[in-house]
């Protein structure tokens, strides 16, 4: 298992055995405490071409945390991209200042490019730093995956035999589909409930297909809340429905408050990958089945796992 | 010539287009009906200087009709196999020297295409930037590519090929 000076563009590089060490890194870091000598004199750039919040503040805090210096831009504004400077040329200008990169960005796969130009500049016998994906466009957010599974392996005790309920948008929603397919290297039992035009596209179903997932589809959110282990909401954007009235139907539908969360069983735990709008409704925070802040805690292990590994900080 | 051979018996067609054989260049033929022109088109040859015969709707025991491109003086490069291939999977390419072919070969799509075909998702950095495209052959037939960067799979008639209306 070769975790230093590796790109992590996709979800669908890893395999499982990988995915396991990760989480068993992530633990020990939570577990024995971060040292700010894991990282010391190490420097990570964070270039954020599009607003984030939990991305770049977790990451910040994960790489500060271990020891290592953070330089970033959050937003093009001031920036050479403004007079513009293609990515490619940012990409090898910040490689000679730092160690890894963690970009964000709004072209579909502009990490894989990014760590394509990183990997020519060390064939040319240049220091290779490796890129980490913080979301390209509608592509890929991996390391947001990885920290969904590990909160679903931290709350639920493994991964195995769960039955994992994906509720909202999970036709446009990146998270779902690169979870899908971290789903699909455990024996897990997936359902997909959404309004029959935002339902999770033909290619993932057919992905997991093959994988021997099952899977199955609801509209409504009633028909797996007493069965689920996880149930992972996504927010449904108004902006996919022609008419607003379609949306305000299904807006309703598709929204779990207090009193549907009590029906759910004790252990089950209800997460999303933020922020979110009104699809969780405010007085379920208090229950403890409500996990989605806790999740995006678990963002700073997993990143700093990540970058620790990935630096060759940590074996 | 183009065009407008549908109607004549197989014969006919065939003897058409074979009283003016060329001596020495590169005939195409088992091209899907209609598709003629695009390929003459991503090959460049519709430009002056070319002595082109374009056949469409031809009779074909093969494939009942099909289309041909018969080109004086000029021999096809890889890139140029693999460009045919993306819109003409069952084309066959003959090289024609001293009035007999020399070879004959059957185009295939390769398993990786660089530079040749453009992703078909117009918000992939490929498309955006000076980068390189590079596809990766899922399906054959159908013809469906994947995107090395973006991973988004294009079918065969939703790729951009470079040279025609592409970079």
């Amino acid at each position: 298992m070769e975790f230093v000076n590796r790109d992590i563009v996709s979800i669908k590089d890893f395999t499982r055995p990988e995915l396991e060490y990760i989480f068993e890194k992530a633990k020990e870091i939570e577990e024995k405490g971060y040292s700010r000598s894991t990282l010391k004199g190490k420097r990570v750039g964070l270039l954020f071409y599009e607003p984030s919040t939990r991305t770049r503040m977790s990451f910040d805090t994960a790489a500060q945390t271990l020891g290592a210096d953070t330089i970033w831009f959050a937003g093009v504004e001031g920036t050479s991209v403004m007079k513009g400077e293609t990515l490619k040329d940012t990409i090898e200008t910040v490689a000679n200042y730092v160690d890894v990169i963690v970009m964000r960005h709004p072209f579909d796969g502009s990490a894989r490019w990014a760590a394509d130009v990183t990997t020519k500049r060390a064939k040319q016998g240049l220091k290779k730093v490796p890129i980490v994906n913080g979301g390209d466009g509608k592509n890929e957010h991996p390391t947001q995956t990885m920290l969904d599974l590990y909160s679903v392996q931290k709350t639920q005790g493994g991964i195995d035999g769960l039955e994992v309920a994906l509720v909202g948008d999970l036709k446009y929603g990146r998270t779902t589909h690169s979870l899908s397919y971290a789903l699909s290297m455990f024996d897990t039992r997936i359902d997909y409930v959404a309004p029959e035009a935002l339902q999770i596209p033909a290619h993932v179903v057919s992905f997991l297909k093959q994988k021997g997932i099952a899977q199955t589809k609801y509209s409504r959110i009633e028909d797996v809340i007493e069965t689920a282990d996880v149930i992972y909401m996504t927010r449904i954007q108004k902006e996919r429905f022609p008419d607003e009235n379609e949306y305000n139907k299904v807006k309703g539908v598709f929204r779990i408050d207090k009193s549907l969360l009590s029906r759910a069983k004790p252990t089950m735990r209800l997460m999303h990958p933020l922020p979110r709008v009104d699809e969780i409704a405010v007085d379920a925070d208090d229950d403890q089945r409500s996990y989605y802040f806790q999740q995006a805690g678990n963002g700073v292990p997993v990143r700093a796992t990540l970058l620790a590994l990935i630096m060759g900080a940590v074996e | 010539m183009m065009g407008g051979m549908g109607m004549k018996k197989p014969a006919e067609a065939k003897k058409g287009l074979m009283v003016s054989p060329i001596e020495n260049g590169t005939v195409i033929d088992h091209i899907p009906p209609g598709k003629a022109i695009k390929i003459a088109e991503i090959l460049n040859l519709l430009q002056p200087g070319y002595v082109v015969i374009i056949g469409q709707n031809l009779r074909s025991t093969k494939y009942v009709l099909k289309d041909l491109i018969k080109v004086e003086n000029r021999y096809l490069t890889g890139e140029e196999y693999n460009k045919i291939a993306l819109i003409a999977p069952n084309a066959t390419v003959n090289m024609i020297r001293n009035f007999e072919i020399n070879e004959k070969r059957k185009v295939t799509v390769p398993d990786v295409l660089e530079e040749v075909a453009f992703c078909a998702n117009a918000n992939c950095i490929s498309n955006k930037e000076h980068v390189p495209s590079r596809l990766y052959t899922v399906s054959r037939d159908p013809l469906v590519m994947v995107c090395h960067y973006c991973n988004f799979e294009s079918k065969g008639e939703e790729l951009k090929l470079k040279g025609a209306g592409g970079r």
